[in-house]
């Protein structure tokens, strides 16, 4: 079996423009790399069957016929993806109304630990401790 | 008696969609999840017990067994089947005892149900799977869930937390998809036994980048270092019940699927001295982040992350003592970090917080959630008699047996990890439990009734029984290990 190139090279824009989005702090821009990654990866499960006539039983010889179960596999892969990109939707539309934003923030407890370690010293609980033996 | 065979998938599926339709009547949403997963439980056990005899496989739909779907029963899926049930079931009951004590049986949040079911039957369902485009679909149906219960009730901090998660689980299935349509495309099949032999016939090259974009995929899943930063930021926010079931079981679906087809697809590549690295680094960078924390239940996330560098530690070895380790390991890991997080949940209740900072004097003032938290930190950092102690030892044997330089390094790496897992909460047990209690609880303490203290004593007993049924265990660890190196009776049960 020979893969189009087209389809292949086709694949690749999606993939690139895809995790350029991805990379993306806003969570729209995020959005759209999933959907892009996700047509992605259902083009490249097309690739994987060689093309051939429609595989219905009748209108053609079997042996010329294209591969039906990547199409049937695509399908599945479609339906999920659909749900995925409204369960990202939601999220976005949730955090725009909640924060007035959709971009996605530090953790506040990373960030903490971050500082704390940046000042050389060890966490509150740690001061309280040694404070404590002092008295002791 | 194969008929058994999908019924762990089926009924949470059906207890879903009956407990939705439930939706206005929580006493019935609760009977009918209660019962589907006693049910699930049960059915797990006999076929754990009729997998003795060899596999049990089931062609769904009647088709003819490469062309259709097959869900295998074998020793290990049927065994990970028992503890996730078990599991499951005793997170479900303290959930319930969660939102009886919380009055919220007036607003109930209706989608729970539902969702924990869906969550646990893609669970099975990935177990079961003896096809690669179903154990997606599998993880697919447990990660569509898994969302919805990391963001439930909507809060600005959960959402947060949910975006990270959302984001980096939908890569990893992109990955795992890109991964299925190219072993599809290298060799028209995607049955696992029959991938068996026609992986073996492709070149090296392409056999090596099927395997790690599956080990890509699941590495994410699996929360091994460097892909495991999603983890400690994502777990903490959900609520305690959601953090536990998470913590003890996703994290290993996605284990199970790297012993799986490591062992079935792969076996003895290069690709083991990788995963030995992965293993070294990620017991090391993630222990080290949990003695960095001053939040219990975002330290606990983090030996989670490290403690799954010692499943993967055994697989690397590839060797039958190995991956016997790595399984009986897991099973005691499902347990014990299951129970740790309960017991979060419950000193949250008890202290107001999961600040360390800001708890003190447990000891005293809650000794039962004092004794309940230090038999499963025990367990978890590997004092003997525990069965973590035994998971640990049986992973540094076989590391030994090897013989290797860079299994003796992991030797080490194991041996320094459960030191400081000990360090880490022998800081919470003297920070949260021993110290005289310093400061105001945040808000006044919210009562725990039995229905949680139960199943959480439970997990804690369940823990420790591993040690008394060691012996068992580990001759059943050692069939399954035996089983999978061996892989003709995987493929000959499923392709007679």
């Amino acid at each position: 079996m020979r893969p189009s190139l087209v389809l292949l090279a086709a694949v690749g824009v999606l993939f690139a423009a895809g995790t350029t989005l991805l990379l993306e702090r806003t969570l729209t821009r995020v959005l759209l790399g999933v959907m892009l990654l996700g047509n992605g990866a259902n083009l490249l499960v097309l690739a994987a069957a060689a093309p051939g006539s429609p595989p219905i039983v009748g209108t053609a010889d079997p042996a010329g016929m294209t591969d039906p179960l990547p199409q049937a596999m695509i399908l599945t892969a479609i339906v999920i993806t659909l749900g995925m990109t409204a369960f990202l939707l939601a999220l976005a539309y949730r955090s725009w109304r909640l924060s007035g934003h959709d971009e996605v923030q530090d953790d506040a407890e990373d960030r903490r630990v971050r500082e704390l370690a940046e000042r050389d010293e060890g966490s509150d609980a740690e001061d309280l401790d040694a404070a404590e033996g002092v008295r002791g | 008696m194969t008929w058994l065979v999908p019924l762990p998938v089926i009924m949470p599926l059906l207890g879903a969609a009956t407990t939705l339709l439930m939706f206005r009547r929580p006493r019935v949403q609760r009977a009918i999840s209660v019962s589907v997963l006693t049910a699930t439980l049960l059915v797990s056990a006999v076929l754990l017990v009729l997998a003795a005899d060899g596999p049990l496989v089931v062609a769904v739909g009647g088709w003819p067994v490469p062309l259709g779907i097959v869900l295998v029963a074998d020793q290990l899926a049927t065994l990970m089947l028992v503890v996730s049930a078990a599991v499951t079931l005793c997170v479900l009951l303290y959930s319930i005892g969660q939102g009886g004590a919380d009055g919220d049986e007036e607003h109930p949040l209706s989608v729970y149900h539902p969702t924990y079911l869906i969550l646990t039957a893609g669970v099975t369902n990935a177990f079961l799977s003896g096809d690669l485009f179903n154990l997606y679909v599998g993880f697919e149906i447990l990660l569509a869930a898994s969302y919805v219960l990391i963001t439930l009730g909507g809060t600005e901090t959960r959402i947060r937390a949910g975006t990270t998660y959302v984001v980096v689980s939908l890569l990893s299935s992109v990955i795992f998809l890109a991964a299925i349509g190219l072993i599809y495309a290298a060799t028209g099949t995607l049955n696992m036994a029959q991938l068996v032999d026609r992986l073996d016939t492709l070149p090296d090259g392409v056999r090596m980048v099927l395997q790690g974009m599956l080990l890509l995929a699941f590495g994410i899943k699996a929360a091994i270092f460097p892909l495991s930063a999603w983890l400690p930021d994502s777990y903490p926010t959900a609520p305690a019940p959601v953090t536990a079931v998470f913590a003890g079981l996703l994290t290993k679906v996605g284990v199970y699927a790297i012993i799986r087809t490591e062992t079935l697809l792969f076996p003895g590549g290069r690709v083991a001295d990788l995963l030995m690295v992965a293993a070294l680094s990620t017991m090391i960078v993630g222990i080290l982040g949990a003695v960095a924390q001053s939040d219990l239940k975002r330290l606990l996330s983090f030996t989670l992350v490290s403690h799954i560098g010692y499943l993967l530690f055994g697989v690397g070895l590839a060797s039958r003592t190995g991956i016997a380790a790595a399984v009986f390991y897991t099973v005691h890991h499902i347990v014990v970090q299951t129970t740790l997080f309960l017991v979060a949940g419950l000193i949250e209740r008890r202290g107001g917080s999961t600040a360390l900072d800001r708890l003190g004097g447990l000891a005293r003032t809650a000794p039962v959630l004092a004794i309940l938290f230090f038999v499963p930190a025990l367990n978890l950092a590997g004092i003997p008699p525990f069965s973590g102690f035994l998971g640990k030892l049986g992973l540094i044997q076989a590391g030994v047996d090897d013989g290797t330089a860079l299994s003796w390094l992991l030797v080490a790496g194991s041996a320094v990890t459960s030191l400081l897992t000990l360090y880490a909460l022998a800081r919470v047990w003297n920070l949260a439990f021993w110290r005289d209690p310093s400061a105001e609880p945040a808000s006044a303490p919210l009562r725990s009734p039995g229905l949680m203290l139960t199943p959480t004593a439970l997990l804690v007993a369940a823990g420790t029984a591993l040690t008394l049924a060691a012996g068992p265990l580990y001759s059943l660890t050692d069939a399954v290990a035996g089983d999978l190196m061996e892989r003709t009776p995987y493929v000959q049960a499923v392709l007679p």
